[in-house]
């Protein structure tokens, strides 16, 4: 309000700040400016780790070539810059800008431990099955957290309340990926009643992948462990969220109005108590996102499941530097454009914050 | 106390709160452990943990006694919990294993509070430009899944020292914590006897350091316990990606280990799986109901609900 009113004292000062600070102050804007922030920030940390750090990676890589292979330093640096994409001889400024543009261009160098494989083309590979899994368990957690919250909130102090919140607790406090070895364990050997072995991979061999009842069908059966453990590791959050937020809209004045009104209880509970309640979870559904996306990195490796998560744990494990990278990268960029997709989708069901400047 | 109250009778009135508030703490401590029996079992799991953490390396010989004929042997008077794949006794590891969960996740909690409580307080206090700074690195820093972070940051260090294991996970786990002490340190610093201390233009750090963090105390224990939670798990974390070097006597190294030999998915491992897992559990269940019994005894309002 003060600024308006500053802003038509004296138009003539402050129109490029003014302009400036209408862009910032837009909702939308801000965001896509600090998630853009957000990957030149990460691309940058992983480019002077790996360059600045004693004994960085690339030269480790230009060494081992040379001692191992009898390379000469020129053939070794050769290749160490087609794999990192960055030119160990130039100064470090410039091979930052080298490194950025090649970046940006969606070069990300080749993986060490498969020389000639791009590190896109890995990624690429194994990156859907990820958000595909991902996306279905975090789905599934958020809306049946959601529907069970508001029965807990109002049964309020019911038998039904109690047992959901002991639940809920429960599953809250069990990492996913302790969760998921619990699984395998329990259900996949002691009483062996999941075929664990069989599921492995993201698809059965021999299976194509097409548009066919077949294959949507086979990529379920491999993605349901993950699933199962993305949603029920994360269900018991979303159930204790809704059922405070569910208690919290029920005391709210407009409730008591729309009884007033005679509105039926069922229209109450969907449009008027759950539609209000569930804003404060659009907030957290950001956090949960790059969350679920970190523990798939655990959860992966111990169903065997191929996504990205197991190839970033192999990456990790035989230090392939190029591969970890890009990854790194590419989970980065996924995360902050679901961030996006989870703020837009929120400032569509809640104008509110669209106004309200800088607060949060 | 005898001598306490004897006191008090000779000395009336103005003495008499100040002794009273000086038990205050202890009184409500008790009083509570008596009422809420969750909270009381829970600060003794984390005792028991604690004892085995400072005694354990004493009270029994070394883990890695190999006996190749007792591979994956059930629990027996020998060994209490079985056996693992080389017949290394699991009960012995996970006592041993205590002390170096509980040192790294205290380090890695007390590093990151100290770099929440410091960046935080500066950023509600000094407001303008470094706040804005401050809360846009945090939010960068929240936006990378956490886990994904921590592995690759582990890959470019050597962390062969505990306190490496510590620094890693801190440099990791301080941005939600930097929130939770920014919003809190914004609300105390309306409060009228910083705006007094404010006036007398007794400085920021004056103002930080005896104004506003001995009012934060309590909520600073119990981020203080959460902190450690994440800080254990983190750190199982890096072990289950093979990032920490592989010796040494760690829950954490167990299920690494658990995984990589296949015991996982053997019939005969189940205790060699599951011990691990259920001490971490039990530590952290521990650690997170002591966190809400802390919350409890500092904020009165809340034991009513």
């Amino acid at each position: 309000m003060a600024a308006i009113a500053q802003e038509r004292l004296a138009p003539t000062r402050l129109v490029v700040w003014g302009a400036f600070k209408r862009v910032w102050s837009h909702f939308l804007l801000r965001r896509i400016a600090k998630a853009l922030f957000t990957v030149y920030f990460v691309s940058s940390l992983i480019f002077f780790l790996v360059r600045l750090l004693p004994g960085s990676p690339v030269e480790v890589y230009i060494n081992n070539l040379m001692s191992q292979y009898g390379y000469s330093y020129d053939v070794a640096a050769d290749q160490a810059r087609s794999i990192f994409s960055v030119d160990a001889d130039k100064p470090l400024a410039l091979q930052y800008v080298g490194y950025l543009k090649n970046v940006a261009r969606g070069d990300l160098g080749e993986s060490v431990l498969s020389p000639g494989v791009p590190v896109t083309q890995v990624i690429f590979t194994y990156l859907w099955w990820t958000l595909f899994s991902v996306g279905i368990g975090l789905l599934l957690a958020f809306t049946l957290g959601v529907v069970l919250g508001m029965v807990m909130a109002y049964r309020r102090n019911s038998a039904i309340d109690n047992l959901l919140s002991v639940a809920a607790s429960l599953f809250h406090s069990v990492p996913s990926y302790l969760f998921g070895i619990m699984v395998i364990v329990f259900f996949g050997i002691r009483l062996d009643w999941i075929p664990i072995a069989d599921m492995r991979g993201a698809l059965s061999s021999g299976q194509e992948t097409e548009l066919s009842f077949a294959f949507v069908k086979d990529a379920l059966y491999h993605a349901s462990l993950p699933i199962l453990t993305y949603t029920l590791t994360g269900l018991g959050a979303w159930m204790l969220l809704m059922k405070s937020s569910t208690i919290a809209a029920l005391d709210e004045d407009f409730v008591t109005a729309a009884r007033a009104r005679g509105l039926s209880e069922r229209r109450i509970a969907i449009r008027y108590v759950g539609r209000n309640a569930i804003l404060p979870l659009f907030t957290q559904l950001t956090i949960a996102i790059g969350f679920v996306v970190g523990g798939s990195f655990l959860v992966e490796p111990i169903f065997q499941y191929q996504g990205i998560g197991y190839t970033l744990f192999k990456a990790i494990q035989s230090r392939d530097y190029p591969l970890l990278q890009g990854i790194f990268l590419m989970i980065t960029i996924s995360v902050v454009v679901a961030n996006l997709v989870a703020d837009l989708l929120y400032s569509r069901l809640d104008p509110r914050i669209r106004t309200s400047g800088r607060t949060e | 106390m005898a001598q306490t109250t004897a006191d008090l009778a000779h000395v009336p009135a103005a003495a008499a709160p100040a002794s009273r508030h000086r038990v205050g703490w202890g009184q409500i401590f008790l009083r509570f452990l008596r009422r809420d029996k969750i909270g009381a079992a829970s600060f003794l799991v984390f005792g028991f943990f604690a004892f085995l953490a400072i005694f354990g390396p004493m009270l029994t010989s070394s883990s890695k006694v190999t006996d190749l004929t007792q591979i994956y042997s059930q629990p027996s008077r020998d060994h209490i919990l079985g056996t693992d794949y080389a017949g290394h006794d699991i009960f012995t590891q996970i006592v041993r294993g205590t002390r170096s969960v509980m040192v790294v996740g205290a380090l890695a909690a007390a590093m990151s509070t100290m770099i929440a409580i410091t960046l935080g307080a500066l950023s509600a206090l000094l407001g303008g430009r470094v706040d804005s700074v401050i809360l846009l690195l945090t939010d960068v820093v929240l936006t990378i899944p956490y886990i994904v972070l921590l592995g690759v940051l582990a890959t470019f260090v050597k962390l062969n020292s505990p306190i490496f294991l510590a620094f890693i996970i801190a440099a990791v786990a301080w941005p939600t914590l930097l929130r939770a002490v920014r919003s809190q340190v914004l609300s105390l610093k309306e409060r009228e006897y910083v705006e007094a201390a404010r006036v007398l233009d007794l400085g920021t750090s004056h103002i930080l350091f005896r104004e506003v963090l001995p009012n934060m105390t309590s909520y600073i224990v119990i981020n203080f316990v959460i902190a450690m939670t994440n800080a254990i798990y983190g750190q199982i974390i890096l072990y289950f990606f093979g990032l920490v070097p592989l010796s040494g006597d760690n829950w954490g190294l167990m299920i690494q280990l658990g995984y990589t030999k296949g015991a996982i998915f053997f019939n005969d491992s189940l205790w060699y799986i599951m011990s691990p897992i259920v001490a971490i559990a039990l530590l952290q269940l521990s650690l997170v109901m002591i966190a809400r019994s802390l919350e409890e005894i500092f904020n009165p309002r809340l034991r009513e609900g």
